[in-house]
């Protein structure tokens, strides 16, 4: 390749001989400028353009998202029954429920949603529950729980047992634990 | 400990993010003090310093869209662009610093070299140059006169933006109340020194390399110019991360027993040890060395290359004690974590050694198809770059 100057040297007469002639065209000297604004202008505007067809019509309705989102959010079926609802039937499940500590907690945050078992609690049976898993969610020992959290290092505390064959789940104390096994942590 | 405290969520990509961004910041920042000032010495890297800076800057939002994945949606944040948040903002402070500052100022310094080549080369080349043409051929002594006045205006522009750019990073930590060992008002200006530092750093090792490679001599007048740039920027570095450490220190708020603790134990090393000793007083010591003693042009050189490399390292190394290091600790105060690096993961180590190399591959398309070079001239500073002031 040659050195840029020679280029230059090349190139110089003719663009000189054409253009530096005299300062008789300005535009002429800012001719590259203008199209380079023509560029930007043109991307600018097939931006507006993409912008204009790619942003949903409702964005910004409520604020920082597409406020057809809340309306389609709300018209989805629901999922979860709510805990007055099981009542109503399960009443025995309820009032074993009365008599321990798990009664601030919903039916639904164990057996999870169970919305379609209400409609229709003949055909739609809720799932077993593995107990390693459900109960660990809330019990596994973690040292940034509070201290006064009833917690165990389950995989130590059931050596491998299903937590409900000790604990009743719904009422989990054991009332006649200290003669029963050595289970405890 | 929190339990969401426990796994760190910025990793080493989120290390290289500011890495990277102040590499950008501060060879533009080398190359804009050269043109404002006109600070003929260092000429030599003027076009090398824009590019590094461009091809850096390609690589810098690929660490962050690797770390949050999707990265199809960031262009959204165009979109509907999102007034109060930080984060998104700095989408625009990115795309005006390259589109606004960076590439313009490439094209208007290069467009002479352009038209030529877009006559002398063949094939695909000559395509790609007519493009960059946009069409326009003229160079005539008024078109390029005029050319180096706008250009000039950009630099002036420049600097605020690369300054901005910079300065966001560590304002973006900064402004992070939660976090005592981000939460400091200094942050935006020790970032933007210490980019300065990195970028001159970075641009003094790739001109020597580069001149190396290309088997030529180094103008050691350049050399030295640029090392003692960097002396001075590492010196206002320096202290004002000192400042900053004895401001801390004397305030002793409810989080300094906490972080002190693990300045002395988890961040020893990288702080302490690499940061400061290693990577900030050792190359200042050595830089400082060079204008004492009159040393040969060769121990010089070697000393710039010595200092250099320790330098890159002690910038990663701030830059890894601030990411990391305000993740370690838990806002309580109470207890600390530690980072596991995984390797072969989406944000392991191999990625982060990827995109650190990623830039130099770019930065040697880019020196292929826009030669940085001013050999064929009589003398750095004059022939076929326009030379600064002939407007
Ligand atoms: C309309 C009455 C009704 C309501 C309301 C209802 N269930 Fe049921 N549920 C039943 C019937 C009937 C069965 C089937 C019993 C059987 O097969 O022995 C059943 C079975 C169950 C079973 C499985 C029992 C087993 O032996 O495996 C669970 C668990 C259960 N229901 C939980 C719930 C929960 C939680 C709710 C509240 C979200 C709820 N149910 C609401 C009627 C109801
Ligand atoms: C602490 C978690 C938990 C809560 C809260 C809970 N259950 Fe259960 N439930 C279990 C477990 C575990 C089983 C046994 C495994 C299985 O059958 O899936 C069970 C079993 C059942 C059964 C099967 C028969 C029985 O009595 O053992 C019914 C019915 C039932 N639950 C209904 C309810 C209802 C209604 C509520 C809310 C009033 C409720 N559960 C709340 C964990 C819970
Ligand atoms: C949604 C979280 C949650 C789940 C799931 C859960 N528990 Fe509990 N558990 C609690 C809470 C809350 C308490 C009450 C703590 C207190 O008041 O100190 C409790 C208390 C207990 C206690 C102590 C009772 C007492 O009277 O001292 C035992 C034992 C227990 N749970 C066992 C279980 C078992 C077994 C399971 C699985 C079937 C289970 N828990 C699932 C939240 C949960
Ligand atoms: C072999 C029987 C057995 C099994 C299986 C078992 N536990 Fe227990 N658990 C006990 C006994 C006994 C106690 C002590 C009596 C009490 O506090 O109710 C206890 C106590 C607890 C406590 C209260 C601890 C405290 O500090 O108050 C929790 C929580 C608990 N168990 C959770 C579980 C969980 C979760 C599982 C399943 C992974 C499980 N247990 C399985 C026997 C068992």
């Amino acid at each position: 390749m040659l050195g840029i100057k020679e280029h230059c040297a090349i190139l110089g007469a003719d663009v000189t001989g054409r253009y530096g002639a005299g300062n008789a065209n300005l535009f002429k000297d800012i001719e590259h400028l203008i199209r380079l604004v023509a560029v930007i202008a043109i991307a600018l505007v097939a931006f507006v353009i993409l912008r204009a067809a790619v942003v949903p019509h409702s964005f910004g309705q409520y604020g920082h998202y597409r406020g057809a989102a809340i309306g389609e959010i709300a018209s989805r079926p629901v999922a979860f029954a709510g805990h007055d609802t099981c009542e109503a039937c399960h009443t025995d499940v309820v009032d074993q429920k009365k008599l321990g500590k798990h009664v601030v907690i919903a039916c639904e945050a164990c057996h999870g949603a169970l919305a379609k078992h209400v409609d229709d609690p003949g055909s739609v049976q809720p799932k077993k529950l593995d107990t390693a898993i459900v109960c660990a969610r809330c019990h596994e020992a973690n040292s940034a729980k509070p201290k006064n959290f009833p917690q165990v290092a389950t995989a130590d505390h059931s050596g491998g047992i299903a937590c409900d064959t000790c604990h009743q789940p719904h009422r989990p104390k054991i009332e006649t634990a200290k003669t029963e096994t050595e289970g405890k942590k | 400990m929190y339990p969401n405290e426990v796994e760190l969520q910025w990793s080493i990509l989120i290390v290289l993010y500011p890495f990277i961004t102040g590499l950008v910041a501060g060879a533009f920042i080398l190359a804009s003090l050269e043109r404002v000032f006109r600070v003929e010495a260092v000429k030599p890297t003027y076009r090398l310093a824009l590019l590094t800076a461009l091809a850096f800057l390609l690589v810098a939002p690929l660490p962050l869209q690797l770390h949050l994945g999707h990265p199809e949606r960031s262009f959204e944040m165009y979109l509907t662009p999102h007034r109060s948040s930080a984060m998104a903002m700095f989408g625009f402070v990115y795309l005006w610093y390259l589109m606004g500052v960076l590439l313009l100022e490439i094209w208007l310094d290069y467009r002479r070299d352009i038209v030529v080549l877009s006559q002398t080369e063949r094939g695909w080349k000559r395509l790609v140059y007519r493009v960059l043409t946009l069409g326009s051929r003229n160079v005539s002594e008024r078109s390029l006169g005029i050319d180096e006045r706008l250009g000039y205006f950009i630099t002036l522009v420049g600097i605020p933006s690369a300054f901005l750019l910079h300065g966001y990073v560590g304002f973006i930590f900064g402004s992070i109340k939660a976090n005592p060992w981000w939460s400091s008002p200094l942050m935006p200006i020790v970032f933007v020194f210490s980019a300065m530092v990195s970028g001159i750093s970075a641009v003094m090792l790739l001109y020597m390399l580069s001149t190396r490679l290309r088997e030529k001599e180094i103008d050691m007048r350049c050399l030295d110019k640029i090392a003692q740039y960097l002396l001075y920027t590492f010196v206002i570095d320096f202290s004002l991360e000192m400042l900053d450490l004895l401001q801390r220190i004397y305030e002793a708020d409810e989080s300094f027993r906490s972080l002190d603790f693990m300045v002395h134990t988890r961040l020893w090393t990288s702080q302490v040890i690499v940061q400061i000793l290693l990577g900030t007083v050792t190359p200042i010591g050595l830089l400082g060395l060079t204008q004492i003693l009159r040393l040969s042009d060769i121990a010089r050189k070697r000393i710039y290359g010595l200092a250099g490399c320790l330098t890159m390292i002690g910038i990663f190394a701030m830059r890894w004690n601030v990411v990391i290091g305000g993740q370690l600790f838990s806002k309580s105060f109470l207890g600390y974590t530690t980072y596991k690096m995984a390797f072969a993961t989406r944000e392991g180590l191999l990625t982060a050694i990827a995109l650190m190399i990623l830039p130099f591959i770019i930065l040697w398309i880019l020196v292929k198809l826009l030669p940085p070079w001013y050999e064929s001239d009589s003398s750095p500073g004059s022939g076929s770059a326009p030379a600064h002031g002939t407007s």
